[in-house]
């Protein structure tokens, strides 16, 4: 009975990213990843006793040029509250973090509903010394607080995503919209762009809620589905077995897929949250918001609708460029290099369809050898017929290879197309030849014998023959 | 000679200085040899530095004694705390930067109540403070150290802090001036925190004109603090002839119930010479400042259990050794590093923002405070000043009330609803009472112990705060400190 129930997974999202302000939240200090450890710090971001935080403007700026994005209300009067716990990662034993009144609020991105995005500080970094790496087995903790107290914008979305590949998605576009802001780097592997999933399954139809379970900590768009997906399944499997989920933390592995519980609702934390006493509220002039509002990018979304309308490139394509923000930069830039005129749409698909079938879908292609004017040039060479589609890819392969100039890689390996010219005529009538019963075939009405044909035309030619010539000549020749 | 230095207050001091009768480092070495040989437990540490060499600025060369609260690059600052042991700041507060900047010389960090919890100084990790006009009783605190220090005339002069009464009430029982700033006057950073909406740093001092002097120095806006206004004009010094027009206002209905006799009979008669010098004393309503005590022993704590937290052992002050895990040093750390009265407060504070409990206590607390705060709005639209005894009694015996935390909490019972109005108030010299606390004293009477009254004006007057005190305190016929009674 209970197999035969169909559960909705029920999916919201947490996500904080750093902002790329010059400096801290609270203090003066300098932000840069990678630093020596314990060089980018003061007394208030070491939290030394009587030291005061002093807000970011900067911050404050793209948190709200981030909630605008998010097409959140921004609010008029928002707080700093304390929320306390102890840590060796939490210099002042308290986080500053925004509480019931964030700065942003009731926005929508793509179907998403944003719950809300406030403001905050980051903890420091705890590097557990030891074989495990993690905090259980380690022989001793040393921390880093070069990245105590960098503004962070943490966004917690409705439950409205259902499977761990919408999630994908949506990060995906979140985070191009982000980025296409430039409030942050947000770069997963730095730590820029963070994200936990509160998950939980309901039978289809149902409105309640069911118990919800947090993924901590994902660090790349992958992960987050597969463990998302796991977590899915493991819910799933509980419930089918007559048994409960439980309210608790999980971590994902990805090396082994594995889930396991970091703590239970009964080891939660009461974070005792008040509103600072150090910091005024957060008051933002309707003319400051009205500025920034009037200074927002083009967006991905908008970005998308405009290559499709304008462009003529299909909605997936416009949305994998648009949504994928270095493979949108990319594109923009071999737009730019292809000139008024060119053909956006082939350009599009050449980008889409083969570099990133060459470099996969998650490679920055700014960082491949393709130059954005050689991509440029080798589509055009496709659109001219100087080339054809097959020896294009050949190009191709050698600039993913080796970087380089389209027009010299055509000219060194002989790929320029063969036009109508004597010399395709004479292959095609070798080919003929040595295909006597695709000939009879053909000649009795089966077209498609004339595969052999053209296969023996490319072999000869090495691809440089353009199909649909052959079969032109080939019709002439047979009188078809 | 050295009578001679000892008279001068700050502010004759910088006139004497500056007239070259006297030089910047016969002073400071005077009053660094007074406070080496302080009787009253005053100073935590005194300064060991006797190459001086005093910058411009108008204090220049007058020393000052500074609260062990505040921040001084490279000397050791505890607030009285065995947890911040070896804590030495690699920076200044603002208030001893801007000191520093006017030249002020540094004799010494004082004495106080750990972390500034405490009415009577005896919450030091090091020790209690005695009260210089009777070593056998409390200065008064938090700020007892500066207090006892300006009353023996080891100091000219010492920073306080006030968060609930800490410079007023020791200034009371140590016959001295102690003026809580509005909050917001003068910037808090640097200064450690106890409760940060309430903390407020201000002068102890012989007399209101240095009050006002010090005040002129460590106010104004900071960037370093987001919470700090600064004063709307210059602090001048006080010069004010008579009270003509001016209204004060009395608190009604009072509880005197649990004030000494004394204590009411010297705020009786001040009341007449408010009157003699032309003042009118009018009564008011402050309908809610019975509930002060009580919203105040929530929020305060409340603030400190977060504003303590950052003295975990991990990154500066002591770390107990232990072999256990993070969990176990943290416990051992401020289990051994923080005295009763702190760990009294920590818990308190924690368990009024305790989920479930934070809207019964702390919520209710802040709702009281709102309720005060416009008490006192509409009290100001009827009057210029409002006046209480600083203290409900004289200085108590060392001891007697360490055992009965509730009974300690009500020596704030004048001055803590000044706090959570954020209101500027001053306590001043008033008169004396006999040594068993029962009848007035004239001046000269032995073992007389000094009465306060306060003062409170509204946000921002403290120029025309100060000039009442300063009439106020011409009227008052008061004997001199026991600064005056050494050899």
């Amino acid at each position: 009975m209970s197999d035969a129930t169909q559960y909705e997974p029920v999916i919201g999202l947490e996500i904080h990213i750093q902002l790329a302000t010059n400096t801290k939240m609270f203090c003066g200090c300098r932000l840069e990843f990678g630093a020596e450890p314990n060089t980018l710090t003061c007394p208030v971001c070491l939290g030394h006793p009587g030291t005061l935080p002093v807000p970011n403007e900067q911050a404050v700026k793209f948190a709200i040029a981030t909630g605008l994005a998010l097409g959140c209300s921004i609010a008029p009067r928002s707080m700093f509250h304390r929320k306390n716990y102890f840590y060796p990662d939490l210099p002042k034993g308290y986080q500053i973090s925004q509480f019931d009144i964030p700065i942003c609020a009731n926005g929508e991105l793509s179907g998403v509903r944003i719950h809300r995005a406030h403001m905050e500080e980051d903890a420091a970094k705890n590097i557990h010394v030891g074989e495990s790496g993690r905090i259980h087995g380690a022989g001793r903790t040393v921390v880093d607080y070069n990245r105590g107290g960098t503004p962070l914008v943490e966004i917690v979305t409705e439950p409205d995503i259902h499977s761990g590949a919408q999630a994908r998605e949506w990060l995906q576009l979140l985070r191009a919209t982000i980025k296409r802001l430039g409030v942050s780097d947000v770069n997963m592997e730095e730590g820029s762009l963070r994200c936990d999933a509160n998950i939980s399954i309901r039978p289809v139809g149902q409105k309640e809620l069911g118990v919800k379970s947090e993924l901590k900590n994902m660090n790349s768009f992958r992960f987050i589905e597969r463990g998302i997906d796991a977590e899915i399944a493991r819910q799933t499997a509980l419930l089918n077995a007559g048994e409960k989920v439980e309210q608790e933390t999980l971590h994902f592995d990805p090396s082994s897929g594995s889930l396991t519980s970091l703590r239970s609702k009964e080891e939660a934390h009461d974070y005792r949250y008040f509103p600072e006493p150090d910091l005024v509220p957060v008051a933002p002039s309707s003319e400051l918001i009205d500025e920034i509002r009037a200074s927002l990018p083009e967006l991905p979304l908008q970005k998308a609708e405009r290559y499709e309308n304008d462009l003529g490139i299909s909605a997936e394509t416009s949305k994998f460029l648009a949504f994928n923000a270095e493979m949108g930069a990319y594109f923009e830039a071999v737009l730019a290099a292809a000139g008024d005129g060119a053909d956006n749409k082939r350009i599009g698909d050449w980008v889409v369809g083969e570099l990133v079938a060459r470099i996969g879908a998650d490679a920055d292609p700014a960082e491949s050898k393709v130059e954005p004017a050689a991509m440029a040039r080798l589509v055009s060479l496709v659109g001219e017929k100087a080339v054809t589609n097959a020896g294009a890819k050949t190009v191709l392969d050698k600039l993913v290879e080796s970087g380089g100039d389209p027009d010299a890689i055509v000219e060194a390996e002989g790929l320029a197309a063969m036009g109508d010219s004597d010399e395709l005529a004479g292959i095609v009538d070798a080919a003929l030849e040595a295909n006597p019963k695709a000939v009879e075939d053909m000649k009795s009405g089966n077209m498609k014998a004339i595969g052999a044909v053209i296969g023996f035309v490319m072999k000869q030619t090495q691809g440089r023959a353009d199909g649909g010539e052959v079969t032109k000549i080939v019709r002439e020749k047979l009188g078809l | 000679m050295s009578q001679d230095l000892l008279k001068l207050s700050a502010a004759q001091a910088v006139s004497a200085i500056q007239a070259g009768d006297v030089s910047a480092s016969e002073l400071y070495d005077f009053y660094r040899r007074r406070a080496s040989a302080d009787e009253f437990n005053s100073y935590l540490s005194v300064d060991s530095d006797s190459t001086i060499a005093p910058a411009g600025g108008e204090l220049a060369g007058v020393p000052i004694a500074i609260k062990d609260l505040f921040c001084m690059e490279g000397v050791e600052t505890r607030a009285a705390s065995k947890i911040l042991n070896g804590y030495v700041p690699p920076y200044d507060s603002t208030v001893v930067a801007k000191l520093r900047a006017a030249g002020a010389s540094f004799i010494g960090k004082t004495n106080m109540d750990e972390f500034a919890m405490g009415s009577s100084n005896e919450n030091s990790a090091f020790g209690a403070v005695r009260n210089p006009w009777d070593p056998t009783r409390v200065p008064g605190g938090s700020s007892g150290g500066s207090a006892a220090a300006v009353a023996a005339g080891t100091a000219p002069w010492a920073t306080g802090t006030d968060t609930g009464g800490s410079i007023r009430q020791p200034a009371a029982l140590c016959g001295l001036v102690g003026l809580k700033p509005t909050y917001g006057a003068v910037s808090r950073f640097g200064m450690i925190a106890f409760a940060s909406s309430l903390d407020q740093a201000g002068p102890i001092t012989r007399d209101v004109a240095d009050a006002a002097l010090m005040l002129k120095h460590i106010h104004g806006k900071d960037a370093s603090d987001s919470t700090s206004i600064g004063l709307p004009e210059d602090v001048v010094a006080p010069s004010a002839e008579n009270l003509n027009g001016l209204k004060f206002g009395i608190p009604a209905p009072l509880d005197w119930g649990g004030v000494q006799t004394v204590v009411k009979a010297v705020f009786d008669a001040s009341c007449k010479r408010i009157e003699a010098a032309g003042g009118e004393i009018v009564e008011l309503p402050l309908p809610h400042a019975d509930y002060a005590l009580s919203a105040y022993y929530i929020i305060a704590p409340a603030e400190a259990s977060a504003n303590l937290a950052r003295m975990d052992g991990v990154r500066f002050g002591q770390r107990a050794d232990v072999s256990g895990g993070l969990t176990e040093m943290y416990e051992t750390t401020r289990g051994e590093g923080f005295g009763p009265e702190v760990k009294r407060r920590i818990m308190l504070g924690t368990y009024a923002l305790s989920s479930g409990y934070y809207d019964a206590y702390y919520g209710q607390a802040q709702k009281v405070r709102t309720k005060i705060v416009e008490d006192f709005k509409a009290a100001y639209e009827t009057c210029d000043f409002i006046i209480t005894p600083t203290s409900p009694s004289v200085a108590f015996g060392l001891g007697e009330k360490t055992d009965d935390p509730l009974q300690m909490y009500l020596s704030d019972y004048f001055t803590v609803p000044i706090s959570l109005a954020g209101v500027p108030a001053i306590s001043l010299p008033a008169g004396l009472a006999t040594s068993d606390g029962s009848a007035v004293a004239e001046p000269g009477t032995e073992g007389a112990l000094p009465v306060g009254l306060q003062i409170a004006a509204p946000h921002f007057a403290e120029n025309k705060l100060l000039d009442a005190a300063h009439v106020f305190e011409r009227e008052t016929d008061f004997a001199d400190g026991p600064w005056t009674w050494g050899s």
